[in-house]
């Protein structure tokens, strides 16, 4: 992990290779574009880029109008109104017809920082995940949030990548993939489990080391695929490590701790951690500070994994 | 077009009341009100304007239309059935377990259904898509889509009309069923939606008024909106539960079943010709 780089970079990255790629792709703006960097797209495709304005209800309309007429529309815009404000309009004209649309929410989590709880997606990954036929990708890094737009792509049906704003390490290399459905075991463990999605998954990796050094062997998953959940992989490492540590930038209801127990408690009685926002909204500050405030640090995860172990 | 072939449609508007009648009855439930407004232009809209092949429902260069006051499917479901995108036996299921006519239209189940829709506020900002990827493919298809006038409350239908017009979306009509009323009671005492041709009009779209049940004034509309550069919407001046002296211009009627003597009394001024 060395190099800093903002997720967004590699949504910028993605959607240009993908319009590259394919000429059906087509990008809908919400007035962020210059935030989100995905005006670059409207450089070199102008025919293929709408800036609608501040309007998400529109753009998810628009978005599912030029899905029904064969296009492969890329929505994005600040995660907290792509999803919340267009909810319906993305259950109802979007899943509801299962249509091709990629939803870009970014400014996902506490740790966008100074702009505070308006603006910080707490819910997004909650209110995405519980749609029929949606998918829910959350990638940790600027490399594997390009290879998320490229499998979303490719993938049928809607999709909703979840990234953030400021810059983490860059975890995967410039050829990192992303599958429907697939986490990554980034290191095995013995002792517990770190599940984890989203730029804290940086923050699960050192966790991982700091607790080696208490004895404690951690393993870490990247939980990119929200949804489908690998469920394969989480049940294999839960049973093998007997203990969960789940790990987001995400309210602790409804996101991946959500995800990870609905799937683990009927049949395999592990106990499950979360590191996560508890029931309350963001704050401004520094994404350091705040991510401090919200113990979403590795020095929280390690807190949390020895509490679960004892 | 002729006066005969004009008189030919109302006979058929007459068959799709009937149907609404019979389908709505045997659901047990449905939205008569606001179908019965609507069947002038829907027959309209299938049998004169609208470039379609009822045997190849996906034919990729047809005219796109989209009920974004998806409670009225009933006759929507009927003028499909009578253009004969399926057998019109099927029309009985409406609403009822396994059938491809739900409550409201459901395009993965249906032929002919160009959305699905129920959600109001969400049907214009559809048809302003598919009318973007029409032109991006250089293709001629128009777009219609019916509103009806409660709907216009939505805050969606103004954001799309904002698009509309910027991106110049001319192959784009919407039709207003403007009946007056809504669930509720009348538009004019739950949430005031005029001046209607004012804010059309203010949003940069072409505005014509047209008598919602006469095909002679709704063809002369259609015409007007194929040539004008600008999206265009058609305000047709409509009765509630059109058709039906005791269903006319009520809210009662808005998503009631009739019971054996209403029906009866109904189906006798329908075949009368009250409409």
């Amino acid at each position: 992990m060395k190099n800093l780089r903002p997720t967004r970079e590699g949504y910028v990255e993605g959607i240009l290779q993908a319009g590259r790629e394919n000429d059906r792709v087509v990008v809908i703006e919400g007035d962020v574009s210059r935030s989100i960097g995905s005006s670059s797209f409207e450089e070199e495709f102008p025919e293929r880029f709408f800036n609608l304005g501040v309007s998400e209800q529109d753009m998810l309309g628009e978005a599912a109008g030029l899905a029904l007429a064969g296009f492969i529309p890329f929505v994005g815009t600040y995660g907290v109104f792509v999803a919340g404000r267009a909810w319906d309009q993305i259950r109802t004209s979007i899943c509801y017809m299962n249509l091709n649309v990629k939803i870009a929410g970014a400014h996902g989590g506490v740790s966008v920082g100074p702009d505070g709880a308006t603006h910080q997606a707490l819910e997004d990954v909650a209110i995405m995940r519980v749609l029929p036929n949606m998918h829910v990708l959350a990638p940790a890094d600027a490399n594997q949030t390009r290879a998320a737009v490229l499998t979303s792509m490719n993938t049928a049906g809607p999709v909703y990548i979840r990234f953030g704003r400021n810059p983490v390490p860059q975890i995967y290399p410039v050829d990192a993939s992303v599958e429907i459905g697939k986490g990554h075991l980034l290191e095995e463990g013995n002792d517990i489990t770190l599940v984890a999605c989203g730029a804290i998954v940086s923050q699960a990796l050192i966790a991982r080391e700091i607790l080696s050094k208490k004895g404690i062997s951690a393993g870490v998953i990247d939980m990119v695929s929200v949804k489908p959940l690998d469920r394969k992989l989480l049940i294999e490492q839960a049973e093998k490590t007997g203990a969960v540590m789940v790990a987001e930038d995400h309210q602790a209801i409804g996101g991946l701790f959500g995800a990870v127990t609905e799937t683990l408690a009927p049949e395999h009685s592990v106990p499950v951690g979360v590191v996560a926002v508890k029931d309350s909204f963001g704050t401004s500050g520094t994404p350091d500070e705040v991510r401090e405030e919200y113990k979403l640090t590795a020095q929280a995860i390690v807190f949390e994994a020895v509490k679960l172990l004892e | 077009m002729s006066n005969v072939k004009i008189q030919g449609l109302t006979p058929i508007a007459k068959s799709v009341r009937l149907d609404v009648l019979e389908m709505i009855r045997a659901a047990g439930s449905g939205h008569p009100g606001g179908s019965f407004s609507a069947v002038e232009i829907l027959v309209e809209l299938y049998w004169k304007i609208m470039r379609i092949r009822p045997e190849e429902p996906d034919w990729e260069d047809r005219d796109r239309f989209i009920l974004s006051k998806g409670h009225a499917c009933p006759a929507l479901y009927s003028v499909l059935a009578r253009r004969g995108y399926f057998d019109p036996a099927e029309l009985l299921t409406l609403r009822k377990f396994n059938s491809r006519l739900q409550g409201h239209p459901d395009m993965s189940k249906l032929p002919g259904l160009d959305a699905s829709t129920g959600s109001l506020g969400q049907g214009l900002s559809l048809a302003c898509g598919i009318s973007h990827g029409i032109r991006l493919d250089k293709k001629e298809s128009r777009v219609y889509c019916l509103l009806g006038d409660g709907e216009l409350q939505e805050g969606n239908i103004w954001e799309a009309a904002m698009t509309a017009s910027y991106y110049d979306l001319k192959d784009l009509t919407a039709i207003v069923d403007r009946n007056l009323v809504q669930l509720d009671g009348h538009v004019s005492d739950v949430m005031e939606i005029e001046p209607l041709i004012d804010k059309w009009l203010a949003f940069g779209w072409d505005v014509i008024v047209a008598d919602g049940h006469s095909f002679i004034s709704l063809e002369k509309a259609f015409e007007h909106c194929s040539e004008t550069e600008f999206p265009s919407v058609i305000i047709a001046n409509t009765v509630k539960g059109k058709g039906v002296s005791f269903m006319e211009n009520t809210c009662v009627w808005h998503g009631k079943c009739p019971d054996e003597r209403e029906y009866t009394i109904a189906v006798e001024e329908i075949q009368g010709g009250l409409s």
